[in-house]
C-alpha cells in the first residue's frame, strides 16, 4: 500500500526529486516515547478531544472505542492532559 | 498583425518568439533594457493574440519562483530579465535547474552594479554559468526569435528537462531594429508540440511530493543525473537546429558556428554581437591582406562545446574575446576554451581579450587589431600577456 | 457571512499529515496543520517552505515524505510566489476549480523573509489560501527570534544577558497587515479551538481566496514548557486575551470568541520558560497592552 521507490543507481533516481506522498508512515516514531497513554474505557465519554488534539494522528477510534497507535505515539501526553473525564493516564513505557 | 511588419527590435523578436512558442504563463518584472519584452507580451495577451496568463510579480526573485511553481504544475512558462534582476534570481536559478523545470528566459544582458550601468556586457548571464541552465548567446534579432522557439524544444526534451536562458545584448540588440522573418504559427506548432510534464503532476489519487531532503547517500547521484541531462543537451541542440532548418529554413549551427575556419590558421573566439562584428573583420582581413583568419562563434556556452573546440587543436593561435570577467582569474570564455584544449596533444596559443564591458563599443577595427596581434603571437610562439583589456585608458599592470 | 464552527465529530477521518512525521512530541504546528488539512481535503495542492513543517517534520530523508497530498517543497522566501505560479498554471489548464492551492508557512517564512512575496501574491488576488503557523520564532533552526516573537520572549538571538535583555520589540501584527491589503478573508485561529479553526478553513475554501489564516501554534521545545501542555498554553493565550480569535471578511470584523472574564496574562506567561525572567514591571506592561487591544476589539 505504501510505495517506497527503490533506488540502486543514479539512473533509478526519480527525476526532479519527486517521490510518492505520505510514505513517512513507515517511520515508527513510537520508539521515541518515554510514557505511553492508557485509557480507562469506563470513564471515556467518546468526546473525541484526544483524537482532535493528537499531533501524530495516533489516537484512533476502533470498534467504537478509543485506542492508541503505539507504533507512532510519541508519548507527549496532550491527550491525558486534555481529557475532560480524566480517562487517560500516562504510564512509563517499558 | 505583427507578421506584416518586416523589422523588429530584439525585444520585440524575443516577445514574438515566446508568443509563437505558445507560452502559457508569463511572469514579469520590469528592468531596463528588458521591459519592452514583457510589455509586448502583455499587449499580445490583452489583444487575445496569445492565450496565456501574465503575472506581474513583485520582484525578479518572485518572477522566477512563480515560473517554477507554474512549470511544475504543467504550464509552459517564460520570463525575461537583465543585470541586477538576473543576479537577484540567482538562488532560484539553481532551484529551477535542480527541479528540472524547462523554463525559458530571455536575458537582455546588461552590466552589473557597482558602478551603475545600463549598457551591455555579459557579466550578468556569465556569472550564472554554474546554475545548471542551458545558455545561448545571440548575434542578431533573427537569432533571438529562432533561439527562443528552439529553446523550448530543447529544454522540454525528455532527455534534457533543464531551463534555458537566451541572451541578447542590452540596447545593441534589444532596442535596435533589424530585419526579422517571423515564422508562421502553423509551422512553429508543427515544430514544437504542447508541453506535457511527466515527472511531477497534481493528482489527488496519486499524491506526489517534490523536493524532499536528500542526504549525502544520494545527493551526488542527483547532481550526476543533472549533469547527464546537460550533456544530453549537446546532442539535442544539434538535432533541434537541424529540425528547425528543415521546418522553418534557418540554421544557426549547433553549439558553435565555425566561420571561414576551413583553412584558417588563426581565429577569434567570441559570443553575441561581437561575433557579428568579427564576421565582418574576418572577411575584410581576408579580402585586404589574404590572411587566413576565421571566427569561432560560441552560440551555446552551457553545455560548453568542449568536443567542438578539440577539433581545432591544430590551429596556431586563438584570441578569445570576453565581454565579461572573473576577477582574480580571467575572462570566463577564455578560461573555458583553454580548459577544453588542456588534454589535447596539439593546442593553439591562446590570447585572452577583455572588451566591451559596460557597453563599450567593439568595432571592426578593434577585432582586426586583435587578429593582427594573434597572428604575431602565432609567429613568435609566445603569449607575453595572458589577458589584454582592449582599449583601456591607462597602463595595464598585469 | 462569517465562518460557522464545525463540530469535532464532523471532522473528516482522513489524515493528510501522516503519522511517522518527525515533529517534536506535543508540536502545536502538527496539531493545527492536521486539523486544517482534514477540512481542506484531498483536492489540495500544498506549497511548503523551509521550517518545522518541512525539514522539521515531513521532508525525507529521501525517499520519505510526510503529506499524503500533492506537495511542492518550495524555497523559504517565496511560498506565496510558488502558490501564485501553481494557481495560475491550474487556471490556464482549466483545473483551478478542482483544487485548493494552499501554502503553509511559519512565522519567519511569512512575516520576515516571506513577506514580500505574500504581499505581492495577495495584492494580485490569486485564489490561494495562505496559512501561517506562528510558533513565534525560527524554531526549526534552533529558536531564533523572528518578527512575530512577542515582547519579552527569550530566544537564542534575544537571550537574557546583562547588557541586553530578551526581545524588546513588539510582535509584528501579520493579520492586520493582510487586512490592510483588503483581501476577502483574514482570520486568526488556534489549535485549542478546533471547531473555530475548521470553520475558518471552510470559509476560506468557500470564498476561494486570497485568504489568510494565522494560527497561533505553541511550541514546547522553544517556549519551554512540558509537551503535554501545548493545548493548555494555546487555550490560555486566548483566555487571557493575548491571542484574539477573530475574522475579517471583506472588511467586516467579527470577534469569534469573546472572553468576558479574561485570565491575567501572568497565568499564560508563567507557564512558559521563555518568559520566566520577566519582572513585575514587564508583566504590567504586557497586561496593559493586552487590555488596550481587547478593548479595541470590543472584548
Amino acid at each position: 500500500m505504501v510505495k517506497i521507490p527503490t533506488v540502486t543507481s543514479w539512473q533509478d533516481l526519480p527525476v526532479g526529486c519527486v517521490v510518492p506522498g505520505g510514505t513517512m508512515i513507515i517511520n515508527k516514531t513510537g520508539a521515541w516515547k518515554v510514557f505511553r497513554p492508557v485509557v480507562d474505557h469506563k470513564k471515556c465519554t467518546l468526546c473525541m478531544l484526544c483524537w482532535i488534539y493528537c499531533p501524530d494522528s495516533s489516537v484512533v477510534l476502533a470498534e467504537g472505542k478509543i485506542e492508541f497507535d503505539y507504533d507512532h505515539c510519541k508519548g507527549c501526553g496532550i491527550c491525558a492532559n486534555e481529557c475532560p473525564a480524566k480517562a487517560i493516564r500516562m504510564e512509563l513505557e517499558v | 498583425m505583427e507578421t506584416e511588419k518586416l523589422t523588429f527590435t530584439g525585444n520585440e523578436s524575443a516577445a514574438l518568439g515566446a508568443k509563437l512558442a505558445r507560452v502559457e504563463v508569463v511572469a514579469t518584472y520590469p528592468i531596463t533594457p528588458q521591459s519592452t519584452i514583457v510589455e509586448n507580451l502583455s499587449r499580445f495577451i490583452a489583444n487575445g493574440e496569445l492565450k496565456a496568463e501574465i503575472i506581474n510579480a513583485e520582484s525578479e526573485h518572485a518572477a522566477i519562483s512563480i515560473c517554477i511553481g507554474a512549470s511544475l504544475s504543467g504550464a509552459r512558462t517564460f520570463t525575461a530579465t537583465a543585470s541586477q534582476g538576473l543576479v537577484l534570481m540567482h538562488e532560484m536559478l539553481h532551484w529551477a535547474a535542480g527541479a528540472r523545470t524547462p523554463i525559458v528566459m530571455a536575458v537582455t544582458n546588461r552590466a552589473l552594479c557597482v558602478p551603475w550601468s545600463l549598457h551591455a556586457d555579459f557579466q550578468d548571464a556569465i556569472s550564472q554559468r554554474d546554475t545548471g541552465w542551458i545558455q545561448f548567446y545571440c548575434e542578431n534579432n533573427q537569432e533571438v526569435l529562432d533561439t527562443i522557439i528552439q529553446a523550448y524544444k530543447i529544454s522540454e526534451d525528455k532527455r534534457v528537462l533543464l531551463p534555458s536562458m537566451v541572451s541578447l545584448e542590452g540596447f545593441i540588440l534589444t532596442h535596435t531594429v533589424e530585419r526579422v522573418d517571423v515564422p508562421k504559427q502553423k509551422d512553429v506548432d508543427e515544430f514544437l508540440p504542447p508541453y506535457k510534464n511527466e515527472f511531477f503532476y497534481i493528482d489527488p489519487e496519486n499524491p506526489l511530493a517534490e523536493n524532499v531532503v536528500v542526504l549525502p547517500d544520494w545527493y551526488m547521484e542527483y547532481r550526476y543525473q543533472q549533469e547527464v541531462a546537460m550533456q544530453n543537451a549537446k546532442e539535442v541542440i544539434d538535432k533541434v537546429s537541424k529540425e528547425y532548418f528543415d521546418k522553418i529554413g534557418r540554421n544557426w549551427g549547433g553549439l558553435i558556428e565555425a566561420y571561414m575556419m576551413e583553412d584558417a590558421e588563426v581565429a577569434v573566439v567570441t559570443m553575441g554581437t561581437i561575433a557579428g562584428t568579427a564576421r565582418v573583420a574576418v572577411r575584410e582581413m581576408r579580402k585586404k591582406s589574404g590572411k587566413k583568419v576565421g571566427l569561432i562563434k560560441v552560440r551555446c556556452f552551457r553545455p560548453f562545446p568542449v568536443e567542438e573546440f578539440k577539433k581545432f587543436s591544430s590551429l596556431k593561435a586563438l584570441a578569445v574575446i570576453d565581454r565579461s570577467y572573473s576577477f582574480g582569474c580571467g575572462g570566463p570564455l577564455c578560461t573555458e576554451v583553454k580548459s577544453a584544449f588542456y588534454n589535447t596533444e596539439e593546442k593553439p596559443l591562446i590570447l585572452g581579450v577583455v572588451a566591451g564591458l559596460g557597453g563599450r563599443d567593439v568595432n571592426v577595427g578593434d577585432i582586426i587589431n586583435v587578429l593582427e596581434k594573434t597572428i604575431e603571437v602565432s609567429k613568435t610562439g609566445k603569449v607575453e600577456r595572458e589577458t589584454i583589456w582592449l582599449n583601456l585608458k591607462g597602463e595595464q599592470l598585469r | 457571512m462569517p465562518s460557522k464552527p464545525i463540530s469535532i465529530k464532523d471532522f473528516p477521518k482522513d489524515e493528510f499529515m501522516v503519522k511517522g512525521h518527525t515533529a517534536c512530541p506535543g508540536c502545536g504546528m502538527a496539531i493545527a496543520v492536521r486539523q486544517a488539512l482534514k477540512i481542506l481535503g484531498k483536492n489540495t495542492v500544498l506549497a511548503i517552505p523551509a521550517g518545522c513543517i518541512a525539514g522539521g517534520s515531513t521532508t525525507g530523508p529521501f525517499p520519505l515524505s510526510g503529506f499524503a497530498l500533492p506537495t511542492v517543497y518550495c524555497s523559504f522566501d517565496e511560498t506565496a510566489a510558488f502558490l501564485a505560479g501553481i494557481e495560475t498554471a491550474l487556471k490556464v489548464k482549466g483545473l483551478k476549480e478542482k483544487f485548493n492551492v494552499v501554502g503553509i508557512a511559519g512565522d519567519g517564512g511569512t512575516a520576515d523573509i516571506g513577506l514580500q512575496c505574500l504581499s505581492g501574491a495577495v495584492e494580485r488576488g490569486h485564489k490561494i489560501i495562505y496559512i501561517c503557523y506562528d510558533n513565534e520564532a525560527y524554531m526549526n533552526t534552533g529558536i531564533q527570534r523572528s518578527g512575530t516573537t512577542p515582547y519579552g520572549a527569550w530566544t537564542t538571538t534575544t537571550p537574557v544577558g546583562s547588557l541586553r535583555m530578551f526581545k524588546q520589540e513588539p510582535k509584528k501584527d501579520m493579520p492586520q497587515i493582510m487586512i490592510a491589503h483588503k483581501i476577502p478573508y483574514v482570520a486568526t485561529a488556534s489549535p485549542a479551538f478546533p471547531s473555530d479553526l475548521a470553520g475558518k478553513i471552510k470559509r476560506a475554501m468557500e470564498i476561494g481566496g486570497p485568504a489568510y489564516i494565522h494560527i497561533h501554534t505553541p511550541c514546547p521545545t522553544g517556549w519551554r514548557f512540558p509537551p503535554e501542555k501545548t493545548i493548555e498554553v494555546a487555550r490560555l493565550a486566548v483566555l487571557s486575551g493575548m491571542w484574539i480569535l477573530y475574522e475579517v471578511e471583506n472588511g467586516v470584523f467579527k470577534l469569534n470568541v469573546k472572553i468576558s472574564k479574561r485570565k491575567p496574562v501572568k497565568e499564560y506567561l508563567s507557564i512558559q520558560g521563555r518568559f520566566r525572567h520577566l519582572t513585575a514591571e514587564d508583566l504590567e506592561k504586557i497586561q496593559k497592552e493586552v487590555d488596550e487591544n481587547c478593548k479595541r476589539v470590543g472584548m
